[in-house]
C-alpha cells in the first residue's frame, strides 16, 4: 500500500510483507512499509496493533514468520541488533538502556568496545561531534544517573547516531517528555533529517504525529490501513484510521471535552450532592465552588530517598462533583502521594480526611470501605496478573463474596458478567487478567473501583498507554463519576487529559505544590514552565 | 528448528509428555543398563512396569511414596504463597524427633492416644522449625531461603546428637531409638499391604489443599500473595499474616511426614530417617506445578522407581545406583518435556521463511560479517 514518491531515492528501509505472530495471535499480518532518507515516517495505531513488534523486527529484537526487509534497495537478513545496527538502524525504546553510574562517552561507546584499551579520548570526541550534529548540548562527561530524562533520550540518540545510523526508530518518545523537551526533541529531529536521515516515529500523541511527520502509516490489528502524507489528513481523520470507526466527542485533541450533555447532568445532579444553591451557576464554577470537601489532605509529608522529602507538606482539597488535576513530571512526589492516598505508604506527618472522616496511615481496606476508589498508575500493581477477571474483581471484598470459608461462586460469576457488560470489557470472565490489553485492564480497574460507588476517586496516569478509544471511554467514565459527584482527583503528565477533564489544577515540583490554577487559567505553556519548576 | 509459544494446551498434553518422558528415560539409560550387564527391556519392566502389577507391590509404592507426598505437598504449600521453604527436610526431621519423644518416654499410652499425640506433635514441632524462618521474613525481610536451608543440618545435627546420646538403642548399642511401642504404630489401612495410616493421612492433607486453593477464599488470598504481594497489598490482604500462615502449615505438614516415617514404615527413630525426602519434595512439588493432585502423581511416579530399583538390584543384580540414575534421568527428563506446555516445536516453517530468501544476498552479507552471528 506504501509506495515511494515518484522519482525518489531508494528507500532508506523497506519492509515487504512482514508476518509476525505468537501462538494463535497474528501481530503483523503481510505489513508493507517504506522509509524514505530525510523523511519522519508516523507510525501510528492502537495498543496491539502491532506497532512496536513490527519495529522489533526491524531491530532484530524479534524474528519474523515472513516477509522481506531490504536497507536501501538491498535484501537484508537481521536477525540481532547487531545485524540492524550494521545495516545503519537505530532504535531507542521507551524503557533506556542506560548503564546509570556511567559517563554519557562511556555509555555511547559501550556497545562498541572490544576487549583491550578503549581510546576515551578519541572516543569522547566523537561523542562531542555526534551532539553538536543532533545540536544540542550535553556533556560527555556527565554521569547518566544524574541527568534528567529528557537528557538520557538525547544520550540514548546519541548511542543510536554514534553507529552511523541512517535510520531510527523511536518508539513513543515522547511518552517521558515535558513540553519544553518534546520541542527540542522535534527541533532535533528536524536538523537530522535534514541530513538525510530516516526516522520511524511511533506514537499514540495525534497532534505530535501531525507537527513532526512527513508521512503517516495508520497500523489496525497487524495490517497497514493507509499510508498517506500528513498534510492530508486532519486529525479526526487519523483517529478514525486508527480505531477504525469515527471516534466520538471526547477526544484528548479538543480542548473542552465536556459537552453541553455533561455540563447538563452535572448541574443537574449537582444540587442532589451540594446544598442547591448554584444551581443557575455554570457547571465549573459549581463543582469548585459550594459543595463540601470530600478528600482533605493536609501538610502531607513522606521523607525521600535522599536529604529532601519526597512529599513535602502537600495540602489540597477535592470537592464533591469536581475534578482536581496534578500535574507533573514523574518522579516529583505523584506517586508519594498516591500510594499514601491508596494506604500503600504511611506518611510521616500530615493527615488525610475523607468525608470528614480522619483516615490518615489507614490500610487499604479501611480506605475503600470508608468510600475511596482507587487506580493507581502501577496497573500490575493493583491486579493480581496470574489470578483471572472475575478473582481481581473481587478481591479487594472477598468477605461479601464467601460463604463460611468457601468462595460464593455464584455471586461471584454474576458480579464479574454485570460488570464486564456494563463496562464493555472484552475478556472472558476466567482469562488471566495479565492476558487482557492495557485498556481492558483498565476497565476491569475502573468497573471494580466504580462497582462500589465511591464518594472520592485517586486515580493516576489513567490512560497511559491506551488507545484512542479506550482512552475516551475512561475519560467519559470520569466525567460521569463527576456528574454524579464523585470528588475526583486525577494524577496525570498527559497535560491535554488534565486541561480537559480538570476544574482546578495544582502542579507538583520536587516534592511541593508549586502552583495552583483554574482550568480557565491553565494554559500548556503555563502549566510547562511550573513542571520545569520555572515560576509561571 | 523453533519453539512457537502455544496459544492453548490441549487436556492430553501433560499426561503424554510424561509417557514420553517415561520413553526417552528409557532410551537413555540403555547403554548404562546393558553396561551394567543386564537386558534394558527387562530392567525397565523392572523398574516401572513391575512395581504396578501385583497388588502387593503396588502397595509398597504407595507407602514409599508417602513422605514424598508429605514433603511435597509441605513445599506446595509454600511456594503457593510464595515462601520459598527449602527447609521441608529439618521440619520433616524435627516432626519425627517429636513423635519418638512421646514415644519413648510415655510407651505404655493406647493408640487411640497415642496417635493423635504424635501426630499433633509433629505438626506443632514442624510448624515451630519453620516460625523462626517466617518471623524473620516477614519482619526482618530476612531471605527465608537461606534460613530455612540453613536451619536443616541444625535438625539433623540435633537427630544425631539425639541417637549418639540419650535416645541410643541400649540393646543394639546402635545409634537408633529403641523400637516404639504397638500403641503408636500406624495401623495399616489397605489389607494386604503395608500401606499404612500415614498414605491415608498424606492424601487428606492432599485434598484439603486442593479445597482450601480452588473453593475458598483463604486459599485466593494465598495465591495472590504468591502471584504478586504488591498487588496483594493494594488490595487489602494481610501479606505478611497469609505468607506466615502458609509457612507454619507448611512446616506443620512436613513435621507430619516426620512422624508418618517413624510410627508407620520405620517404627523407630534412626538417623537415615529423613533421606533426603525433603529436597525430593522441593522436585516432587515443582513438577506437580504445586497443585495438591499433581504432587500425589509425582510422589507414586518416583516412588515406582524406587520399588522397581529394589526389584531390579534382587532379581537382576544391577547395581542399586542404577534406580537413582533412572530417576534422575526421568526427572530431567520431564522437566524438559514440560517445556511443551508452554511452546510447540515447528521443524521447519511451512511457507517462505525469513531464512529461505537470503541466497541471492551473499555477497552482501560478506560485506557485512558481523551479522553472520545469526545463530539460525
Amino acid at each position: 500500500m506504501s509506495s515511494p514518491a515518484p522519482g525518489a531515492a531508494a528507500p532508506a528501509v523497506e519492509l515487504r510483507g512482514i508476518r509476525k505472530s505468537y501462538g494463535d495471535l497474528l501481530v503483523n499480518d503481510g505489513v508493507d512499509l517504506t522509509l524514505l532518507p530525510g523523511e519522519v515516517h508516523a507510525l501510528l495505531g492502537e495498543n496491539g496493533a502491532g506497532k512496536t513488534t513490527l519495529m522489533r523486527i526491524l531491530y532484530g529484537l524479534t524474528r519474523p514468520d515472513g516477509g522481506e526487509i531490504a536497507v536501501r534497495g538491498r535484501p537484508v537478513t537481521i536477525t540481532s541488533p547487531k545485524d540492524a545496527i550494521a545495516h545503519g538502524i537505530g532504535m531507542v525504546t521507551q524503557h533506556f538502556a542506560l548503564v546509570k553510574p556511567m559517563t554519557v562517552t562511556e555509555n555511547v561507546v559501550l556497545s562498541s568496545v572490544g576487549l583491550g584499551r578503549v581510546d576515551m579520548a578519541a572516543a569522547r570526541q566523537h561523542v562531542a561531534d555526534a551532539a553538536a550534529r543532533l545540536g544540542l548540548v550535553i556533556d560527555p562527561d556527565a554521569k547518566v544517573g544524574g541527568l534528567s530524562v529528557g537528557e538520557q533520550q538525547r544520550v540514548e540518540i546519541l548511542k543510536a547516531l554514534y553507529h552511523d545510523c541512517r535510520v531510527l526508530i523511536l518508539d513513543e518518545p515522547t511518552a517521558v517528555l515535558v513540553p519544553q523537551d518534546v520541542d527540542a526533541l522535534f527541533t532535533s529531529l528536524r536538523r537530522l533529517t535534514a541530513e538525510g536521515l530516516g526516522v520511524l516515529f511511533i506514537s499514540h500523541k495525534l497532534h505530535e504525529v501531525t507537527t513532526i511527520s512527513s508521512r503517516v502509516s495508520v497500523l489496525r490489528r497487524g495490517r497497514i490501513i493507509d499510508t498517506v502524507p500528513t498534510g492530508d489528513a486532519s486529525p479526526r481523520q487519523l483517529a478514525e484510521l486508527m480505531v477504525g470507526r469515527p471516534t466520538m466527542g471526547v477526544r484528548r485533541t479538543d480542548a473542552p471535552v465536556r459537552s453541553d450533555a455533561d455540563l447538563a447532568v452535572a448541574a443537574v445532579a449537582e444540587p442532589g450532592a451540594g446544598d442547591g444553591s448554584t444551581e443557575t451557576k455554570a457547571a465549573e464554577t459549581t463543582a469548585a465552588g459550594a459543595t463540601e470537601p470530600v478528600l482533605v489532605v493536609h501538610d502531607l509529608t513522606v521523607p525521600g530517598r535522599g536529604a529532601r522529602p519526597a512529599l513535602d507538606r502537600v495540602s489540597l482539597q477535592v470537592r464533591a462533583g469536581e475534578i482536581v488535576g496534578v500535574a507533573g513530571v514523574s518522579g516529583n512526589g505523584q506517586r508519594e502521594l498516591v500510594d499514601v492516598l491508596c494506604g500503600m505508604t504511611v506518611p510521616e506527618a500530615g493527615t488525610v480526611h475523607l468525608l470528614g472522616r480522619d483516615v490518615t496511615g489507614r490500610q487499604p481496606q479501611q480506605l475503600v470501605r470508608a468510600g475511596l476508589g482507587r487506580i493507581p498508575e502501577d496497573r500490575h500493581g493493583s491486579v493480581v496478573d496470574g489470578l483471572s477477571v472475575e478473582q481481581n474483581l473481587v478481591l479487594e471484598d472477598l468477605e461479601r463474596y464467601r460463604r463460611g470459608p468457601f468462595l460464593d461462586r455464584r455471586r461471584i460469576r454474576s458480579h464479574a458478567q454485570a460488570l464486564i457488560d456494563r463496562f464493555n470489557i472484552k475478556a472472558e470472565r476466567t482469562d488471566p487478567i495479565g492476558s487482557l490489553s492495557g485498556g481492558n485492564m483498565q476497565k476491569v480497574l475502573l468497573a471494580r473501583v466504580l462497582a462500589r460507588d465511591p464518594a472520592a476517586i485517586v486515580v493516576a496516569q489513567p490512560t497511559r498507554g491506551l488507545d484512542v478509544g479506550a482512552a475516551e471511554y475512561v475519560h467519559r467514565e470520569l466525567l460521569d463519576r463527576r456528574a454524579a459527584g464523585a470528588a475526583i482527583l486525577l494524577v496525570s503528565e498527559d497535560l491535554e487529559e488534565l486541561l480537559a477533564l480538570a476544574d482546578r489544577l495544582v502542579v507538583m515540583y520536587d516534592g511541593q505544590l508549586v502552583g495552583r490554577l483554574a482550568a480557565s487559567e491553565a494554559t500548556p505553556a503555563r502549566l510547562g514552565l511550573l513542571m520545569a519548576g520555572e515560576a509561571a | 528448528m523453533r519453539f512457537v509459544l502455544r496459544g492453548h494446551e490441549p487436556r492430553w498434553l501433560a499426561p503424554a509428555l510424561v509417557l514420553g518422558a517415561v520413553v526417552l528415560t528409557y532410551a537413555l539409560t540403555a547403554g548404562p543398563i546393558r553396561a551394567a550387564g543386564s537386558n534394558p527391556v527387562a530392567a525397565y519392566q523392572r523398574y516401572v512396569i513391575a512395581p504396578l502389577t501385583s497388588f502387593s507391590s503396588f502397595g509398597e509404592v504407595l507407602l514409599a511414596s508417602t513422605p514424598l507426598v508429605f514433603t511435597g505437598l509441605a513445599v506446595a504449600i509454600a511456594f503457593r504463597c510464595g515462601f520459598w521453604n527449602i527447609g521441608a527436610d529439618g521440619q520433616f526431621i524435627v516432626g519425627a524427633i517429636a513423635a519418638t519423644f512421646f514415644a519413648l518416654n510415655f510407651p505404655d499410652l493406647p493408640g487411640a492416644v497415642a496417635i493423635p499425640l504424635s501426630l499433633v506433635a509433629g505438626a506443632l514441632v514442624g510448624a515451630l522449625w519453620a516460625l523462626v524462618p517466617a518471623l524473620l521474613r516477614t519482619r526482618y525481610r530476612i531471605d527465608e531461603v537461606v534460613t530455612t536451608l540453613l536451619l536443616n543440618p541444625v535438625a539433623l545435627l540435633l537427630l544425631q546428637g539425639l541417637l549418639n546420646g540419650p535416645w541410643r538403642n541400649p540393646s543394639s548399642g546402635f545409634p537408633e531409638s529403641q523400637t516404639f511401642a504397638s500403641g503408636y504404630r500406624f495401623p495399616h489401612v489397605i489389607p494386604g499391604t503395608r500401606v499404612d495410616l500415614g498414605f491415608a493421612v498424606a492424601l487428606v492433607i492432599a485434598l484439603g489443599l486442593w479445597v482450601v486453593l480452588s473453593h475458598t477464599a483463604v486459599g485466593l488470598r494465598m495465591r495472590a500473595v504468591g502471584l504478586s504481594p504488591n498487588a496483594s497489598r493494594f488490595n487489602g490482604i494481610a501479606v505478611e499474616r497469609t505468607l506466615l500462615r502458609s509457612a507454619l502449615v507448611s512446616g506443620a505438614v512436613a513435621g507430619l511426614g516426620g512422624v508418618s516415617q517413624v510410627c508407620g514404615l520405620r517404627g523407630q527413630l534412626t538417623t537415615e530417617i529423613s533421606a533426603g525426602f525433603g529436597y525430593t519434595g522441593i522436585v516432587v512439588a515443582t513438577l506437580a506445578a504445586l497443585t495438591a493432585g499433581g504432587v500425589v502423581l509425582v510422589a507414586v511416579l518416583l516412588a515406582d522407581v524406587v520399588v522397581g530399583s529394589e526389584s531390579a538390584a534382587r532379581v537382576l543384580q544391577l547395581p542399586p545406583q542404577m534406580g537413582k540414575v533412572v530417576t534422575a534421568v526421568l526427572l530431567l527428563t520431564v522437566v524438559s518435556l514440560l517445556v511443551l506446555r508452554r511452546y510447540r516445536i515447528v521443524l521447519r516453517h511451512p511457507s517462505k521463511a525469513p531464512t529461505a530468501p537470503t541466497a541471492p544476498d551473499g555477497d552482501q552479507r560478506a560485506a557485512a560479517p558481523i551479522s553472520a552471528g545469526g545463530g539460525r
